[in-house]
């Protein structure tokens, strides 16, 4: 754990030799998705609801993934640019160290400058929340806190999926993108607005549902909880986020055995 | 006059050099092109379910949105502004430009032949099956024709005069990376802004009436907003016809404003030793 | 301390085409073949040895290193070094074992050396003694001072190179795999390499095994040369036994281009 945080101060030391580079992808990477933001803001104005939502309720869904994502591409940004490691070489330089390969592709990159995204989402997030009814308890707090938690270990999950891909191919990464972005972009909304379908598979299969849509669904009230154990039970739903991670570092640790066999 | 000829014949000849290599990288256009359609679904039900949640009238009708959607969808890689040429990139960054001078070819016209053929390639392989699966899917997701085959020859000239413009308006993202030494940061913040004013992020008819006025003070909507609203039917003839001598006028002035600031990055580059 | 018997190695190679129809049949029909990268490898390195591993572009030398170091799993044969097998137990394996890929970088980029070598410190888990003297030796014998506090980007190649090597010896390890070394160095650099290879050697015991197209590092450090040609071993013995086999006053170049020719390699 410690050997990551040195990895980490590394890097923003190298990042931090390119200061107006720095500053001005942090900026850009503000405005990005602000104007995503602002889009959804505007039609509002024409559309003041959507499928029973206010444009309050959509803020919240939208800004705890934009949080989730904008930590999950700082952390997890090794997987996301996995390919040019695996093309400079890289990998084999991990495999010669005497360390787990995970915790290597973790500390290789840390994109600081993602830092623009986050404090557009807190922006959103606190938006929306000073808008919203919530009564913010105890509860109420923890399920924050685990819907954050359990989105950035989908995210990060579904980059290792990417990344996996690489031990394979270089060619079709790209579709990757549907589920990170494609994901993020989809649970912006509250996933009832979509087809059932979409809403299946965002709910159990990548399960963004589960960390953004149901407790949202139970913090504004349109959930009741029938017990105090239903309600923990509510709150700890975004923690299934969690599990997703499992499965996605099973398909990896294949994914380099592969690797192994057949050199680069 | 030769010297001419020669000149407009070596950019030709570029131009379909570029066509041929964009048309190699097959693969990528086949996951870009799922990947697009994706997104494209994505957002039709977004605007479903607004307009479904609401009875006020629009200024634009669903099944107009979704012509747009789709076109924006298939014509992508015209019109988005990050599309990165790391050639040019590089060549700025690391003063191989020197080697570009030397070349007996105009800058600027070089580095606009590239764009545009590197916009055409990527789009052709992905826009006809993103098209034509739309045009195959039930009402009202389907892609329909224009409303008449009128509205469908100005679509046409518009989209063609808007992907010149857009080019022009890219050159000053080149341009601009003399000074700031940040391919990155330079570009996204520039096309982030870009985009949203062209509506490709909200749809410009249902912008609030402020800032559809900015918009159409700006050349950014002249790129693809209007051809694609042309063959919605949402803009008529008249508006057609006055639309195209805006998109002239710009590309005009932008082609103009490039090639003099080009000029005098270039002098700065020689004077500084690259 | 190193036994390497019988090592194949088979890479199957899918055939990319370039016209679209045929890009469409191998789309869903992809047609590979197999690359025999290695057929036949054998020998027996004892500890403390200088070897030079030789062979043309394409012998297979890369893919033994590879497979020495733990990162590639042969088709069949086996590996030993040191009694364990490099693929299984990769992270104990590795420990113990220095390799420099001269072609590739294992610092960072941008900050100090002194850095790369810090956070290597940490990814060995090399105690604090330890790493003093590991390090201090180093920079004596290599002449680092100046060059620790640099970044690695502003470095030459020759002063880069010392850096690479120090670093793969930090965690003073048994053996040492360096895989062309001093390809692109002036001749100063190359000598300044060869004396501290061969110092290590004598002092610390370190085991090196050494690939390289430059026949004077052969001469000048190692007495044994291993020779594989179309992914078989073909000769493995003395520098001299070689040079007895042909005429005396070739040069040595001129001696290994008639031996390539000799193998058909």
């Amino acid at each position: 754990m410690k050997l990551y945080f040195r990895y980490i101060s590394m890097l923003l030391k190298c990042q931090m030799e390119y200061r107006t580079s720095f500053l001005l992808l942090s900026f850009a990477q503000f405005f990005v998705p602000f104007l995503v933001f602002v889009s959804i803001y505007l039609l509002f104005q024409r559309f003041p609801d959507i499928a029973g939502w206010s444009l309050y309720e959509v803020a919240f869904c939208y800004g705890i993934i934009h949080v989730c994502f904008s930590i999950s591409e700082c952390v997890g940004r090794g997987f996301d640019s996995f390919s040019p490691l695996v093309r400079k070489g890289l990998l084999d330089q991990f495999l010669l160290r005497p360390r787990s390969i995970l915790l290597q592709v973790l500390g290789s990159q840390f994109e600081f400058t993602r830092i623009g995204r986050l404090i557009q989402s807190l922006v959103v997030l606190g938006f929306a929340i000073v808008h919203l009814d919530i009564i913010w308890n105890f509860q109420a707090i923890v399920t924050l806190i685990f819907m954050i938690v359990g989105g950035i270990f989908i995210f990060i999950g579904i980059f290792m999926l990417g990344a996996t891909l690489c031990f394979w191919t270089i060619e079709g990464i790209e579709l990757v993108n549907i589920l990170t972005d494609g994901g993020r972009e989809i649970s912006q909304y509250p996933l009832n607005i979509y087809p059932e379908g979409i809403r299946r598979f965002f709910t159990f299969i990548i399960p963004f549902g589960v960390v953004n849509y149901i407790p949202l669904l139970f913090l504004v009230g349109k959930l009741e909880a029938s017990s105090m154990l239903v309600s923990i039970l509510y709150t700890a739903t975004p923690l299934a986020g969690i599990l997703f991670i499992f499965p996605c570092i099973f398909i990896w640790n294949l994914g380099l055995r592969h690797y192994s066999s057949t050199g680069s | 006059m030769k010297y001419r000829q020669s000149y407009v014949r070596s950019y030709i000849a570029y131009f379909f050099l570029q066509i041929k290599q964009g048309l190699q990288y097959r693969t990528a256009a086949f996951a870009g092109a799922i990947t697009q359609f994706c997104w494209g679904f994505m957002l039709l039900f977004i605007f479903q379910a607004f307009y479904q949640s609401n009875v006020q009238a629009q200024p634009i009708s669903y099944t107009q949105i979704v012509q747009i959607l789709w076109l924006q969808q298939a014509f992508l890689a015209f019109f988005v502004l990050w599309f990165r040429d790391n050639d040019i990139f590089t060549m700025i960054l690391t003063g191989s430009i020197a080697y570009e001078l030397c070349r007996p070819i105009h800058l600027y016209s070089f580095w606009f032949v590239k764009l545009i053929s590197a916009r055409l390639s990527s789009a052709s392989l992905r826009s006809i099956p993103i098209l034509l699966v739309a045009a195959f899917l039930p009402a009202p997701y389907s892609l329909n024709f224009p409303p008449t085959t009128e509205h469908f020859v100005y679509f046409f000239l518009t989209l063609f005069l808007g992907l010149i413009l857009l080019v022009a308006i890219s050159m000053f993202v080149y341009i601009s990376t003399f000074y700031t030494y940040s391919a990155v940061g330079s570009m996204l913040l520039f096309a982030v802004f870009g985009e949203f004013f062209a509506g490709l992020i909200i749809p410009v008819p249902l912008m609030p009436l402020w800032l559809q006025k900015i918009v159409y003070a700006l050349p950014f909507r002249y790129t693809c907003d209007v051809p694609f609203r042309i063959y919605a039917g949402h803009i008529g003839i008249p508006e057609a016809i006055v639309s195209i001598y805006i998109q002239l006028g710009w590309i005009l002035f932008l082609v103009v404003l490039g090639r003099y600031f080009l000029q005098k990055s270039l002098q700065k580059v020689v004077v500084h030793g690259g | 301390m190193i036994e390497v018997l019988h090592l194949r190695k088979q890479f199957k190679v899918y055939e990319r085409k370039e016209r679209l129809r045929d890009a469409f049949s191998s789309f869903f029909f992809p047609k590979w073949k197999w690359v025999h990268a290695l057929e036949d490898v054998s020998f027996h390195i004892n500890p403390g040895e200088i070897i030079g591993y030789i062979g043309p572009n394409g012998a297979g030398k890369s893919t033994t290193l590879k497979i020495m170091s733990g990162i590639l799993l042969p088709t069949s044969g086996t590996c030993k070094v040191m009694g364990m097998i490099p693929w299984k137990n990769r992270i104990e394996y590795v420990r113990q074992i220095g390799v420099v890929f001269g072609q590739r970088s294992q610092l960072w980029w941008d900050v100090p050396v002194l850095d790369s070598f810090l956070l290597l410190k940490e990814i060995y888990r090399i105690e604090e003694k330890r790493y003093k003297t590991s390090l201090s030796r180093l920079v004596d014998i290599l002449q680092l001072q100046d060059l620790l506090p640099k970044p690695v980007r502003q470095l030459s190649l020759g002063q880069r190179i010392k850096c690479e090597i120090a670093a793969s010896l930090l965690h003073q390890p048994s053996i040492l795999f360096l895989d062309e070394p001093t390809i692109g160095l002036d001749a100063v650099a190359k000598i300044a390499i060869r004396k501290f290879i061969q110092r290590i050697n004598d002092e610390n015991k370190v085991t090196v095994i050494l690939t390289t197209h430059d026949m004077h590092d052969i001469e000048a450090l190692t007495n044994r040369v291993i020779l594989i040609g179309k992914g078989r071993t073909l000769f493995d013995g003395n520098v001299s036994l070689l040079k007895e086999k042909y005429t005396t006053d070739h040069s040595i170049e001129e001696i290994i281009a008639q031996v390539y020719t000799e193998y058909e390699i």
